[in-house]
């Protein structure tokens, strides 16, 4: 790939919000975007990720959010020109706990208010959505069929596919190092193979956004999270049909199309360390929960296990906004687990900021400046 | 004469052909990992056991690169695929 010193735009970053991102922007006009991937495209977060897409939410941004990108996702491979593996077979949530029910029971509420018609369901009917799955102990579910899950891998390649047919470039093993700023305005990168200047500069660095925001002199409160997950040999379909997930059972647990398994949860201790490696003590754990769970899946084997980073924000909820001290900068981080499933959407919101000036579904109040505000959003409906 | 070897499978666990894999490092997906994540290849029960070489060796050829120089992508765990159940059970190990 031949190097151009100059671009009208450099994104940080190949996972699905700077992949997301750079093809909109394209698509509004822009004719000379650069993305530049310290890995391979689809190599961090967005690639490791549980690749769930849900709209079963406890705050009202994050219902809007959600349901803005299932309805995204519905259309996507037809928009990108590739399919991205949407695969809507519902999101059972698990509800140990009565004042956990209780919690589901107003998300549901809320998202019925906002249009997505997320049902209570009895036991029976959990059995009957998720058959052989062990759930007596459980004291309440909700299921939605429009959730589900898409694969991570295809649909970022056919953002990258069809940013490529709109003009994007990207590079990958190409790492920043550095931000330029002139004069408080945004100037380009200093990347490992040369430099870019760019009147706007877009940060979607994932796990490691924070340390890019420091080259700009923006100070963050982000911080990345070590989180594990497991897959299975591929099985006869219907053995997981919908997403199981328990916020207090603390699993996810969902069958792809192609009939591999994949299961993850929150890791205790949360390691922040930046290391991807998978331990044994993560392994044995979430083979008890899957097993518990889906006792009919004893004899399944695991063939590969994982992990990978969240960029945790203290609300839990991204950042997307121009910086206040360096103008032409934008952030696109913090997603907290969530950025594959939001990716579409907010890429979009984002390069319409960017062009238009203002974007369909707000992103105000997604501005770093609510932690110092103390105008935080916090979402009770995380894993 | 028409060339048959596209029909070739090349990865069995996920059947994909020797075709699929030239189109894609083409189209410059030319590293193991990233015709994996697009294709599947090595992501079966073999994890790589039988296609990583050939692929390998058709990134050298499609890149022009000596075979030592491909990346032959990240290994992961566990070695062998491992009951569920097996693993539940736990051990001192």
């Amino acid at each position: 790939m031949t190097w151009k010193t100059t671009a009208e735009a450099v994104v940080i970053g190949g996972g699905i919000n700077g992949a997301s991102v750079a093809y909109n922007l394209a698509k509004l006009g822009m004719k000379d975007v650069v993305v530049v991937e310290k890995n391979t495209v689809c190599s961090g977060s967005t690639g490791r990720c549980g690749a769930g897409i849900r709209a079963q939410w406890g705050t009202e941004m994050n219902c809007r959010f959600g349901l803005a990108c299932v309805e995204k996702f519905e259309q996507l491979s037809d928009e990108l020109g590739m399919d991205v593996g949407l695969n809507q077979s519902g999101y059972l949530m698990v509800a140990y706990q009565d004042h956990e029910y209780e919690q589901l029971q107003k998300n549901v509420a809320l998202q019925n208010s906002l249009g997505y018609m997320t049902k209570i369901v009895s036991r029976e009917e959990a059995k009957e959505i998720c058959p052989g799955v062990a759930v007596d102990d459980a004291v309440g579910f909700t299921f939605n069929q429009r959730d589900g899950h898409a694969d991570p891998f295809l649909t970022t390649f056919a953002y990258q596919e069809a940013g490529k047919r709109m003009g994007v470039t990207f590079h990958k093993h190409t790492e920043v190092t550095g931000v330029k700023v002139h004069n408080g305005k945004a100037a380009g990168v200093v990347t490992t193979r040369g430099e870019i200047d760019a009147p706007i500069v877009i940060n979607a660095a994932g796990p490691y956004s924070q340390f890019v925001a420091k080259m700009a002199g923006v100070d963050i409160p982000n911080y990345s999270e070590r989180h594990e997950i497991i897959i299975t040999e591929p099985v006869e379909p219907g053995v997981c049909p919908p997403m199981l997930m328990s916020f207090s059972g603390n699993y996810y647990l969902q069958q792809r199309p192609h009939g591999s398994i994949i299961g993850g949860c929150s890791p205790e201790g949360h390691p922040a360390d930046y290391t991807l490696g998978a331990t044994w003590d993560f392994l044995e754990h979430m083979s008890r929960v899957f097993t518990k769970l889906l006792p009919r899946a004893k004899g399944i084997r695991v063939v590969r296990q994982w992990s990978g980073l969240y960029n945790m924000t203290p609300d839990r909820q991204p950042i997307i906004c121009e910086t206040d001290n360096v103008k032409g900068f934008f952030l696109s981080c913090g997603y907290s687990g969530h950025g594959f499933m939001f990716g579409p959407v907010t890429g979009e919101a984002l390069a319409q900021h960017i062009v238009l000036g203002k974007s369909d579904i707000p992103i105000d109040m997604l501005h770093y400046r609510r932690f110092a505000e103390g105008k935080l959003l916090i979402e009770p409906a995380v894993v | 004469m028409e060339d048959k070897s596209k029909d070739i499978i090349v990865c069995r666990c996920e059947e994909v052909t020797m075709g699929e894999v030239r189109e894609w490092i083409a189209k410059g997906y030319d590293t193991f990992d990233e015709l994996k994540r697009l294709l599947r290849v090595g992501m079966g029960p073999c994890q790589g056991r039988g296609c990583r070489e050939i692929i390998m060796r058709e990134i050298a050829r499609g890149t022009g690169r000596p075979m030592a120089s491909v990346d032959p992508g990240t290994f992961r765990p566990p070695v062998k695929p491992v009951k569920l159940g097996v693993l539940a059970k736990g051990g001192d190990n």
